[in-house]
């Protein structure tokens, strides 16, 4: 269509980026987004300030808090036993809800669901997976983990207990996957490079140096 | 207290947030960026929350959640449930007036009107 005194196509020479809202949640966004602003109870800066630092939040501080645990016990004890403050020291604020740091062995492997909702340990893991807040890992993974677990491809022996932790809008868990078999004197950056995101949720086991999955 | 016969035959029911222990299918694993629009609406979420705002705790969030319809929840994706419940308690909480937002919805669909069709047509 003609404008702007030139002649061109736009369907052909435009292609838009990001799909125009349709839906009306999507409409519904944009309403409560621009009342906020006029309002003053937000600043548009606030907004996309928030997106971005929430886009920055990924797996990687999880990565780097196993990988610590993994080569400093002292550091890994008092995980365990207070995650919170010890997150903190790698300048890690986790705050508003509990951390609980499970690890997994040998004889015992935990995974982590949020039955009702989507409870996740987001400071240090992001936003979460979809699959994580879907209704047929919620509701299957406290009934038939090891079935759940063969889904993602991860076999635990019958020798080894698992154990579900169900989280809840008080508390958030992190699990410490098994350490790798070869990996010793691997450096910490090295080793955080193993932990991968559903690792921490326990749907899986850390790397191995070779890119195999570790026994567990 | 008065209702305890009451509530004991009542706690068989499940909310329909209470998923754990049903039977469900294969766990659909595909990855997904979340849009910007499911960004904005978590970080609208996370500033409604956070300090020094803090208008609404996470156990009034899952209340919300929790109400709604069977249906709603059934059909809805995971942020259209999270922008509905932020809008409930928005309203609830005097932070917006129901009638400005859908005085702004509607200026919002005209906005859109090849994709707005037959949805805003009909209000």
């Amino acid at each position: 269509m003609p404008h702007d005194g030139h002649d061109h196509d736009h369907a052909t020479t435009f292609q838009p980026d990001i799909k125009e809202p349709s839906e009306e949640w999507e409409f519904l966004e944009i309403a409560l987004r621009e009342l906020l602003i006029d309002k003053g109870v937000v600043s548009a800066r606030e907004i996309a300030d928030t997106v971005e630092a929430w886009e920055n939040k990924t797996p990687e501080a999880g990565a780097q808090i196993i990988a610590k645990a993994w080569t400093d016990a002292d550091f890994k004890s008092r995980l365990l036993a207070n995650g919170n403050s010890t997150v903190a020291e790698l300048g890690i604020v986790f705050e508003g809800t509990q951390l609980v740091v499970v690890e997994n062995t040998a004889d015992l492997h935990h995974m982590v669901v949020c039955t009702l909702c989507s409870c996740y340990p987001r400071p240090i893991l992001g936003m979460p997976p979809l699959w994580y807040k879907s209704k047929s890992y919620r509701a299957r993974t406290v009934r038939e983990p090891r079935a759940v677990l063969a889904e993602f491809g991860t076999d635990i022996p019958t020798s080894t207990e698992v154990r579900v932790l169900d989280s809840t809008a008080d508390i958030r868990y992190l699990v410490i996957p098994r350490r790798p078999d070869g990996t010793d004197g691997m450096s910490v950056e090295a080793l955080a490079a193993l932990v991968t995101r559903d690792s921490m949720i326990g749907t899986a086991t850390a790397l191995q140096p070779d890119g195999g999955r570790t026994a567990a | 207290m008065a209702g305890d016969s009451k509530t004991t035959t009542q706690a068989v029911e499940r909310a329909i947030t209470d998923l754990g222990g049903l039977k469900g299918g294969p766990i659909d694993r595909h990855e997904h960026e979340p849009t910007l629009t499911e960004r904005r609406i978590d970080a609208m979420m996370m500033l409604m929350r956070a300090k020094p705002r803090a208008f609404w705790g996470s156990d009034e969030n899952r209340r919300t959640i929790e109400s709604l319809t069977p249906e709603f929840y059934e059909g809805s994706g995971y942020y259209e449930r999270w922008v509905t419940a932020m809008r409930s308690l928005m309203i609830e909480k005097g932070i917006l007036d129901s009638g400005d937002i859908d005085a702004k919805l509607a200026e919002v669909r005209a906005r859109f009107p090849s994709n707005a069709g037959a949805d805003g047509d009909k209000s």
